[in-house]
């Protein structure tokens, strides 16, 4: 176990290396300054602005730089929000983007595990057809579909029909602000939960220790909950980790969308004006937070499932 | 059906739709097979039955799947508007109706009511399909002629070959591809070759993925043993015998990934960097029905072709998922 992980670790560095390389390389390609940005700003103005930034050094001389910073901790200063460090922005917009990604992770779990197991336990029943219906639903509409949708249904056309819920697109201050994002970001990943809850379910239930657990007498509740759901969960738990790193680090579009002053948002700002220092660090919290995800999750799958071994 | 031990070696050796005409070789690599394992000895009962071949009791398992037919017709209904869109919309795609009309909720005369600029937004959602399906159908032909041959060359070789190239792939997965398909856009700037070219280009990577990991599977197969055994070479083993068996995941991952290349065209076009205006695409037209103030006034702007790219994800991922249950050869009929 040990081994394993400092060998995913080992790993790690020269393939964060590699992403940063890679961003690094493609933002540099990309032509026009970033401090380019509109006629007042004088070529002389521009010219001084990118010395005082380093950028007329060569390539390879600023990459090293730059990852001399990081390691220690310094991610620069956004080009675009000057003077504001990457640090600042990061940790104003990161724990935002966090929340959402919990909350969202949160709703899927819960109404995914649920919808699952009901499905499972009512095979080919009413239930089981309207929650794969729902989820395939869920699962292919993008998340900014989904939200427009939600924006259309309950800020437009439902208060027009008198029935006002007071929710309102933008702002993130009361928890009334966090419903539409939640349901738009967390319905995919719900629906993936429901369909991997539900098979994985069905699979448990006709094995051999089920039929034993109900034959000794158990409850239907009993069997469930005790023997098939714990069973069951191992798959589902290798999803969560992908799925949170995946939210949590921000969806550019449902934070767009609803006008959340989340990391995403200002992701994509940042990508439009060329904010090198913003992009990379983005890129590098992503790469990190996803990593491990991953591990976490492989080394939790180990507890679960004493056969594994790594 | 087949029995699910021996489904993928029995289905090959007898269906000659996956072996494709048969020449010698795998005449031979029938009988080493049935040498070799006395449990496939069934194939001549197997044989002896009537003949349906994999891609007919897909057809049928198909037909039978309710969603998938309902995303069958979604998708060729889809193709047809995008096909002759000139000849359905009563306008051209950027023809102003009238300026003093701009924001017009629908009517009959305009179904989808008009836009900001007086544009017909019936003509515009439908010259926005074009958009759709030629960046999907483009992207997705780039993956495939990238990721397939890269996922084949690391899975079947293995070793130092692999390790190098899934490197790679691992570093291009782990940057978003958002990012990635944004500064390739930023580079080359907007439009559509672009937009397909940066999808391609990146989304490769999945392709490359679950192509090897079949590929891994397949070359410890017995009938892949026994090719080798009788002399078959590298090339051939992979064109005739692996690749053929690994054709079920790829229709389905191509199935999946043309909705996602639609999706990611309307994202980029939807957040400003995608098409050139005045061309419709489906995400521009969303971009212009959400901005501040026009989601109240005039909500129309924003529902239809917030629809049509729902409807479009819709019949994808229901024929999708249709496909994947028909190709399955353990599925029951």
């Amino acid at each position: 176990m040990l081994r394993f992980t400092l060998n995913r670790i080992v790993w790690f560095v020269p393939t964060i290396l590699a992403i940063a390389a890679l961003t690094f390389i493609m933002v540099r390609l990309t032509p026009g300054s970033p401090f380019d940005v509109s006629d007042k700003v004088s070529p002389e103005q521009i010219a001084q602005l990118e010395r005082l930034y380093g950028l007329d050094k060569p390539v390879h001389v600023q990459f090293g730089k730059y990852i001399w910073n990081a390691v220690h901790g310094d991610f620069g200063v956004s080009y675009h929000a000057r003077p504001q460090t990457v640090n600042q922005i990061i940790g104003r917009t990161f724990p935002v983007s966090l929340h959402l990604g919990l909350l969202a992770t949160l709703f899927a779990l819960g109404i995914g595990l649920v919808l699952g197991t009901l499905s499972a336990i009512h095979q080919n029943g009413w239930i089981d057809y309207t929650s794969a219906t729902l989820a395939i639903l869920f699962y292919s509409m993008p998340s900014f579909v989904l939200g427009f949708l939600l924006i259309l249904l309950f800020v437009v056309y439902l208060p027009k029909q008198g029935l006002d819920f007071g929710f309102n697109v933008g702002g993130w201050g009361s928890p009334k602000d966090w419903i539409l994002p939640t349901i738009a970001l967390g319905a995919a990943p719900l629906a993936t939960i429901a369909r991997y809850t539900r098979s994985s379910m069905i699979e448990v239930i006709r094995s051999d220790f089920v039929r034993t657990a109900r034959a000794k007498g158990l409850s239907e509740n009993g069997v469930i909950l005790k023997h098939v759901l714990k069973n069951a969960l191992v798959p589902v738990i290798t999803l969560i980790g992908p799925i949170f790193a995946a939210v949590g680090t921000g969806s550019f579009f449902v934070e767009q969308v609803f006008n959340i002053p989340g990391m995403g948002k200002f992701f994509v700002t940042s990508m439009q004006v060329k904010d090198q220092p913003m992009i990379l660090a983005v890129v590098l919290l992503y790469g990190v937070f996803l990593a491990a995800m991953n591990l976490i999750v492989d080394l939790v799958y180990g507890m679960i499932d004493p056969r594994i071994r790594y | 059906m087949v029995q699910s031990t021996s489904s993928t070696s029995t289905g090959a050796a007898d269906d000659p739709a996956l072996t494709g005409g048969g020449g010698t070789a795998i005449e031979v690599t029938n009988e080493a097979i049935a040498a070799a394992t006395p449990r496939l000895a069934t194939v001549g009962d197997l044989s002896s039955r009537k003949q349906r071949s994999l891609w007919g009791d897909a057809w049928r398992r198909l037909l039978k799947n309710k969603l998938a037919v309902i995303g069958l017709t979604i998708v060729v209904l889809f193709s047809l508007i995008a096909i002759f869109a000139p000849l359905i919309a009563p306008y051209g795609e950027s023809d102003v109706v009238d300026i003093r009309l701009a924001k017009y909720g629908p009517s009959w005369e305009w179904p989808f009511g008009i836009d900001a600029n007086g544009r017909d937004l019936f003509s515009r959602v439908i010259y926005g399909a074009r958009v759709s399906l030629v960046v999907g159908v483009l992207a997705q032909a780039l993956i495939l002629a990238i990721g397939v041959p890269v996922g084949a060359i690391a899975g079947y070789f293995g070793g130092k070959t692999d390790t190098i190239l899934m490197r790679i792939v691992d570093v291009i997965y782990a940057v978003p591809q958002l990012l990635l398909v944004l500064l390739f856009v930023n580079w080359r700037g907007p439009g559509l070759i672009n937009i397909f070219l940066a999808i391609g280009l990146i989304g490769w990577v999945t392709e490359a993925r679950l192509v090897r990991g079949q590929f891994l599977a397949l070359r410890e197969q017995e009938y892949v043993n026994a090719a080798k055994v009788v002399g078959v070479g590298g090339s051939s083993i992979i064109m005739k015998h692996i690749l053929p068996n690994s054709l079920t995941p790829i229709i389905v991952a191509l199935t999946f990934g043309i909705p996602t290349a639609i999706f990611t065209e309307a994202a980029l076009s939807y957040i400003g960097v995608g098409i050139r205006p005045p061309q419709a695409s489906w995400g521009a037209l969303v971009g212009e029905g959400s901005r501040a103030g026009y989601i109240q006034s005039s909500p129309h702007m924003l529902l239809f072709p917030v629809l049509a790219i729902g409807l479009t994800m819709l019949g994808f991922t229901f024929l999708g998922d249709g496909l994947r249950d028909a190709l399955d050869p353990k599925g029951n009929d």
